[in-house]
């Protein structure tokens, strides 16, 4: 797949290891503007880990990463989000005392311009920044079906809202590529088909790039234009679902779980 | 009718609070017997209002934070060394001589403003390698610090460790710096009303806008806060600066209701009201993320703190509570476990007290309550 254009992510030779433990080694991968890209693999194969790592929350041992060209190691995770990269959790992670409309709004501070006196004496520029943000936060709940719960607090929101919720959350950074950790983890069938709505959504409206881990294959099967499988940390297939599912290697991966 | 709902609020506080005001500038003489205004009500309004700033300013990095930090009397002694030191500067080089004047008032805002701005910058220093350590560690480290810095300030050569005003008579702050002696705190009682109304109120702000947002989602969840773009090594410090600034505040006016300073009334332990357990059971009883909730639970520990010392009903009580009352810090503790056992969110958890909501709910039960008796009239008439 030799390809012009440059990608959104792209990663050369990147690994980690705790300790003595190689948890993922020579991860490339290659993801352009409007793609879906699946990334499976048995439990404790390191797709969070990878995840981890193009976030910035663990420092890759080796290889780097590129957003858009442009080398993003050794940076902060904030630093991540400010140059693109947004992302949700496996093991969800909202901000639980604070309310539905507050997760989203949390999302724009780095783009929030006004500064300390304009809050302290609350000046008309603080007044419109926050009532720009309101529509605009009201406005990516609305993707979710989440508009009229936006004064709940986060905590209350059952189970299946607030996946979607860190959903609307990261894409509330304004981001080029979105990462999801196992969305449909623990939802049931018509929540999965409901969050597929929502990806699709998500896609038709902002035209980003996703990189998205998940266990159901149906999903996976489904959405994703391009898969990458890796096991113990090592890729050992990349190519269409079509491909993925027949090959001999990812069926004994996960046949010898 | 005013449409907007925040605004509505802010003109209900605004204008009850000046009503407050009023009220009491033309009650305050009749409160209790003659004199007593002047010798126990107004020493105790001071008190009380360094409290409240005291409280409020740990609230924001304990309650919105969510960091523990222990040493935050070390900065409030800062800014009272601060404050004293200057006004006894000013006053030796003839800025003021009597405590009047808007060369004085000058002096006096000064005073405060520097102590603020000094408790800041060591809250930054402090700040920026401590905030890398969460939990227990911070604790650990925050109560060193508070340990130190008096040690530091009992060892500085123009404070001392008597205190400032039993070295040499000519520092004592009544006479020559900014204390206020019995009249004098009555007649400068708009000084502390109106710093710690101005404190409160820039709190308030910073706790409702993009800062306060953004603090209370590192307290929620670092990662996930981080995650959504905000710096949140930049978010804690900043906001540990900015509530040292405010403990700078209320040294400054702890510095001003005082004959003397010792750093002994600062240290982490010292049974009096200034340390920083005390601090810390104020805000946990009031209620960690709760400006409104530390306000209250200030009242509500002094008015402990001085029934403790000084009520006539203690000497009724048996002989082994009296014992214990002589030690108050195991009444603290004894309030604080009680507070974490029965309402560990304290009394208003991290909801404000809010006035608009209290009236609106007064009319909504008033219209509930009419629509029961109609409800019942008609039943009656259906009978
Ligand atoms: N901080 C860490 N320290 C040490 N080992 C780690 C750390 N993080 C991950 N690992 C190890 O790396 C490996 C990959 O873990 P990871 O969470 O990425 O798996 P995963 O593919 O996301 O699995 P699952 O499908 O269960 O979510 C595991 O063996 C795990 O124990
Ligand atoms: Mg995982």
């Amino acid at each position: 797949m030799s390809d012009e254009r440059t990608p959104i992510l792209e990663t050369r030779k990147l690994g980690i290891t705790f300790g003595g433990l190689v948890a993922v080694s020579d991860f490339n991968i290659k993801i352009f503007k409007g793609e879906l890209v699946g990334l499976i693999g048995p439990n404790g194969a390191g797709k969070t880990t990878v995840f981890n790592m193009l976030t910035g929350v663990y420092k890759p041992t080796e290889g780097s990463v590129l957003l858009d060209g442009q080398v993003l190691n050794g940076k902060k995770t904030h630093q991540f989000v400010a140059a693109g990269v947004a992302r949700t959790f496996q093991n969800i992670r909202l901000f639980k005392q604070m309310t539905v409309l507050e997760n989203v709004l949390v999302a724009f501070t780095k783009d929030i311009h006004y500064g300390m006196l304009d809050s302290l004496f609350r000046t008309p520029r603080y007044w419109k920044t926050e009532k720009e943000l309101k529509t605009k936060a009201l406005d990516l709940l609305s993707i979710f079906h989440l508009e009229d719960k936006a004064d709940y607090i986060a905590a209350n929101l059952p189970y299946g809202q607030q996946r979607k919720l860190e959903i609307a959350r990261a894409l509330a950074t304004d981001m080029k590529l979105l990462l999801l950790d196992e969305p449909a983890a623990g939802m049931n069938p018509t929540e999965t088909a409901e969050l597929l709505d929502c990806i699709n959504a998500i896609r038709n409206r902002f035209g980003i790039a996703i990189l998205l881990i998940e266990h159901d294959m149906s999903l996976v099967m489904n959405v994703c234009e391009r898969i990458q499988v890796i096991d113990y940390g090592v890729t050992i297939a990349k190519g269409l679902p079509e491909e993925i599912a027949k090959n001999p290697k990812v069926i004994a991966a996960y046949l010898g779980q | 009718m005013i449409k907007n709902r925040t605004l509505q609020g802010y003109i209900l506080n605004t204008l009850v609070i000046a009503v407050l005001l009023i009220v009491f500038s033309f009650v305050k003489e009749a409160f209790g017997k003659a004199g007593d205004f002047k010798l126990i009500i107004a020493p105790s309004i001071w008190q009380c209002c360094y409290l409240i700033i005291l409280a409020a300013s740990l609230n924001m990095t304990l309650g919105f934070l969510g960091q523990l930090s222990l040493g935050h009397c070390g900065f409030m002694a800062i800014g009272a060394y601060a404050a004293a030191l200057i006004s006894l500067a000013a006053e030796r080089a003839g800025v003021f001589s009597d405590k009047s004047g808007p060369a004085f008032i000058l002096v006096l805002v000064g005073c405060i403003l520097i102590a603020g701005v000094l408790a800041a910058i060591v809250g930054l220093l402090v700040g920026i390698p401590a905030l890398r350590l969460k939990g227990d560690y911070l604790a650990i480290i925050t109560l060193g610090f508070g340990m130190i810095i008096v040690n530091i300030i009992n060892n500085l050569p123009f404070a001392g460790q008597e205190g400032l005003a039993l070295g040499s008579a000519s520092a004592s702050l009544y006479k020559n710096g900014l204390g206020f002696g019995t009249a004098l705190k009555v007649t400068y009682i708009w000084v502390a009303l109106a710093v710690t109304m101005i404190s409160v109120a820039m709190m308030f702000m910073y706790v409702r806008s993009k800062y306060g947002r953004a603090i209370r989602a590192i307290r929620d969840d670092e990662i996930a806060a981080s995650a959504s773009g905000i710096n949140t090594a930049f978010y804690k410090v900043f906001t540990f600066a900015y509530s040292a600034f405010f403990a700078g505040v209320a040294g400054a006016l702890y510095a001003c209701s005082n004959a003397t300073l010792s750093t002994a009334s600062f240290a982490f332990a010292n049974g009096g009201i200034l340390n920083s357990t005390f601090v810390v059971v104020m805000v946990v009883l009031g209620g960690m993320g709760s400006l409104t909730g530390s306000i209250v639970a200030a009242i509500i520990m002094f008015i402990v703190n001085y029934q403790i010392k000084n009520g006539v009903w203690v000497k009724l009580l048996p002989l082994w509570l009296q014992n214990i009352f002589a030690f108050p810090m195991l009444v603290y503790a004894v309030i604080l476990i009680i507070v974490i056992m029965f309402r560990p969110k304290g009394i208003f958890g991290i909801y404000e007290l809010s006035l608009r909501n209290f009236f609106s709910d007064m009319k909504r039960q008033r219209q509930n309550r009419l629509a029961q008796k109609q409800e019942s009239k008609e039943a009656l008439n259906n009978e």
